[in-house]
């Protein structure tokens, strides 16, 4: 391999990967589960579902944490992808990474419990003003750090010694692509030889997991939990909201030759599009999703022949499935047919702000190992999705070159290409 | 001069002082403050300045958006206006965004209907999900994304390049500006629009710096002035976006540029007492040499809160240029206020002169302006430079 791409840019590696999926703890424990086609989805306990539509989803109820919010559990699941990370990269002493952290992270909003708690009043009305009067008192202090958007960054930037402003990017479902294309971005342009990308989620709470259901974007099969995510089937009615994070060590090539580390893979280039259509569907020409996917290939200087399997965003939505098929079509020509398309999130869920980072991983541990993960739940073919997406069982196969696509509400669609070692 | 130069070809600004370049100009010129203290008893604003919506989002469009995003879109628009470059279909579609976002508005009324039913309630958390699941808009969630208003961008505006969204408070606009600079300087890209916007005007928010004791809530006071007294924000509704080309982008399609970035420079620190200094220190040592000291001034972008800013006072005092702290005039607009400050920057250096001072403690000045630097301290976290010239 040489150090310079077909640009003259450093080539991107990877050299540490730490995963948390509801499937488990750690990458060992997660590919375990994912390449057996176990589902991680089950009934929400973490609170009463009285009334809700969905009641099941992805969430990780093996990390305890002191008062339980979106940005304190998705802190904690980063905490300990990073330290995985880490212990595979071997780089650097502990607590002195020696390059920036680009973080993919969900809106940060005071939740209910905390809201409540500053909800008293004279009246029997309790309204705003009611709250910004109880709000200075000394027992609330602590929330005002947890509820602002960039303190769970800060707190990674001061346990793990990143250098310089950690930057907390959200671009929807393809906020976990971004952060990785910005730690390609800064290695390439020079600014490091190393980038900690960490993508994480928790947001499985009532509000949110209400605000999806409003949307109709979830599936309501609660009776079967584990066969509820069903990408490419034509009976699939939604994505599970899951919860999750992933971490990876990025270097340049030179550089992780020069300390002797183990190279897991290549992130061989990235590509992006947004879409300017509607807030929540793609453009039904599908011209964002092949344009992310054509710039990931012309980034990465390889054709589309060269691709042997694409890990798909496949959130198991009526819409998305169909758009995704629609964009590799046009991509992949008659081959889109032939190459082996899977979806983690029929076993994980949709990990929304964390899925580009953790599926990233995952598409690296495929070619690394060379077993391609199933899309489970396939028992109802969509003539209309006619793809061979590893059916049920996971398959063997050699693979150079990968790609792994998301795309997010708001029209950002990332797509990022991965190589083996 | 280097054709991979940052240069501003674009500016759409909105705050309390009204609409556009000439108008913050003209008002920062004739200083008068414009604060909203009735709205929210003890904690003061500076409002937005009414806007004419339609002239940058359709009705239609705009029912889908809370201020939060309207106050986003309209600037970016205002930008793409000042550039030339509404409607160029080709060029939006290769332009990439980088919008720096807090969170959208909450239906007030709902929370207050739950905030009043929920303690009475024989089944709290069956009532809470039956009121989310009957009082919510569906399409509300939509206006609170943090990555929807660079989504409302590319809808209304067609800027389809590429979009990607920060956050992280005042950090988040700094950074934003700081990697579209690098990334035009490497080549990674030719024209970019950067920038966000603030809505000052929330309980919600409000309620969330009042928890960290960072607001100010006495009768309108200066940044300075208030250190002595506490210290303290007082917030400011903005809107900003720039266009940012490389020099080269820009003179092909003969673009008028406004200013230059020189650079931009971010770090953060536990702030403990000397370490934001320390970083200020060595982003100024790094632009040695690269200006005139007779010519140059200071934005600040110092939030009034009192660690931070009294430790940025002293350190500016050390420098002993003139400065203007713009939160006197505008408020502190948090995720937006780096850009907004820039945009003062890039103006001031496009006119060659410096407005007066914004307080008393503030030096005049009246030679010729070359340059600007334009600081930016987080309330509570992160600290950014940026050099700003003539082009």
């Amino acid at each position: 391999m040489n150090d310079t791409d077909h640009l003259g840019r450093p080539v991107v590696v990877v050299t540490g990967i730490g995963v948390i999926t509801s499937l488990g703890q750690g990458v060992e424990a997660n590919w375990k589960a994912l390449t057996a086609g176990v589902s991680g989805i089950k009934r929400i306990t973490r609170f009463p579902v009285t009334n809700m539509k969905t009641t099941i989803a992805g969430t990780v109820d093996f990390i305890p944490v002191d008062e339980i919010s979106a940005p304190a559990l998705s802190e904690r699941m980063a905490d300990l992808v990073v330290a995985e990370a880490l212990a595979t990269a071997k780089i650097g002493p502990d607590g002195d990474f020696p390059g920036p952290l680009f973080l993919a992270l969900p809106p940060v909003e005071m939740e209910w419990p905390q809201r409540m708690g500053l909800a008293a009043g004279p009246n029997e009305t309790v309204t705003y003003a009611d709250l910004l009067r109880n709000a200075g008192k000394p027992e609330n202090a602590r929330n005002y750090p947890r509820f602002l958007f960039g303190s769970v960054a800060e707190n990674l930037a001061v346990r793990f010694g990143t250098k310089g402003s950690p930057i907390s990017t959200s671009t929807a479902c393809a906020s976990g692509g971004t952060a990785i294309q910005l730690g390609v971005e800064a290695i390439r342009r020079g600014e490091s030889k190393a980038a900690l990308v960490v993508g994480t989620d928790a947001s499985v709470n009532p509000e949110s997991l209400i605000r999806f259901s409003l949307l109709s974007a979830l599936s309501t099969r609660n009776d079967d939990p584990a066969k509820a995510s069903r990408p490419f089937s034509k009976d699939r009615d939604g994505f599970i909201m899951s919860e999750g994070a992933g971490a990876l060590v990025l270097e340049s090539l030179t550089h992780a030759r020069a300390r002797g580390a183990t190279i897991l893979g290549v992130i061989e280039g990235c590509g992006e599009a947004a879409d300017g259509f509607h807030r929540t569907r793609s453009s039904p020409d599908g011209k964002p999703i092949i344009a992310c996917i054509r710039n990931a290939l012309e980034d990465a200087g390889l054709r589309a022949e060269d691709i042997g399997y694409i890990n798909a965003h496949g959130t198991s939505t009526p819409e998305n499935d169909k758009m995704e098929w629609t964009g590799v079509q046009a991509v992949f020509g008659e081959r889109a047919g032939a190459i082996p398309i899977s979806s983690n999130k029929s076993m994980i869920g949709h990990t929304l702000t964390a899925a580009g980072a953790i599926e990233a991983i995952f598409t690296l541990l495929a070619l690394q190992r060379g077993v391609l993960p199933p899309t489970i739940n396939y028992d109802t073919p969509d003539p209309a999705v006619p793809v061979d997406c590893v059916p049920n069982v996971a398959r063997e196969a050699k693979v150079a070159y990968a790609i792994s696509n998301s795309f997010g509400f708001g029209g950002q669609n990332v797509c990022v290409v991965v190589g083996a070692a | 001069m280097d054709n991979h130069d940052a240069v501003i070809t674009g500016i759409g600004l909105i705050s309390c002082l009204g609409e556009g370049v000439d108008a913050h100009w003209a008002a920062l010129n004739a200083f008068q403050p414009v604060v909203d203290a009735t709205s929210f008893p003890g904690f003061p604003v500076h409002p937005m300045a009414p806007l004419t919506l339609d002239k940058q989002i359709s009705k239609r469009e705009q029912r889908q958006m809370e201020p939060w995003q309207r106050f986003g879109t309209y600037a970016a628009g205002a930008a793409l206006d000042a550039a030339g470059i509404k409607g160029n279909a080709a060029l939006l579609s290769r332009m990439h965004m980088i919008v720096a976002a807090g969170g959208g508005e909450r239906d007030y009324a709902a929370d207050e209907a739950i905030m009043t039913g929920l303690p009475k309630a024989a089944d709290p958390d069956g009532f809470l999900n039956e009121h989310l699941l009957s009082d919510l808009r569906p399409t509300l969630f939509l206006a609170q994304l943090s990555n929807l208003l660079a989504g409302n961008i590319s809808l209304v505006h067609g800027v389809i390049g590429s979009s990607r969204t920060f956050m992280g408070e005042e950090s988040s606009g700094a950074d934003a500006v700081r990697i579209a600079c690098a990334r035009i300087a490497a080549g990674q890209g030719d024209c970019f629009l950067v920038g966000g916007s603030y809505n000052a005007q929330r309980a919600d928010t409000l309620a969330i710096y009042e928890m960290g004791h960072t607001l100010w809530h006495d009768g309108f006071a200066g940044v300075w002035e208030r250190q002595a007294r506490g210290g303290g924000m007082i917030q400011g509704s903005q809107g900003c976006f720039l266009v940012i080309e490389s020099r080269a982008h820009a003179d092909a399609r003969g673009a008028a540029k406004l200013a230059r970035i020189r650079s931009v420079a971010t770090d953060r620190s536990t702030r403990r007492p000397g370490e934001a200094t320390a970083n200020a220190r060595q982003q100024l040592a790094a632009l040695q040499g690269t200006y005139d000291p007779a010519s140059i001034a200071v934005i600040s972008g110092a939030s009034g809160v009192a660690a931070p800013t009294t430790e940025e006072s002293a350190f500016l005092r050390e420098l002993g240029l003139p400065v203007r702290a713009t939160g006197n005039a505008i408020g502190h607009g948090m995720e937006p206020s780096f850009v907004t400050n820039l945009a003062i920057a890039a103006a001031a250096v496009a006119n060659g002169t410096l407005f007066p001072p914004l307080e008393a403690t503030e030096q005049p000045m009246t030679g010729p302006l070359k340059d600007m630097l334009v600081t930016s301290w987080g309330h509570w976290r992160g600290e950014a430079l940026a050099h700003v010239s003539s082009v």
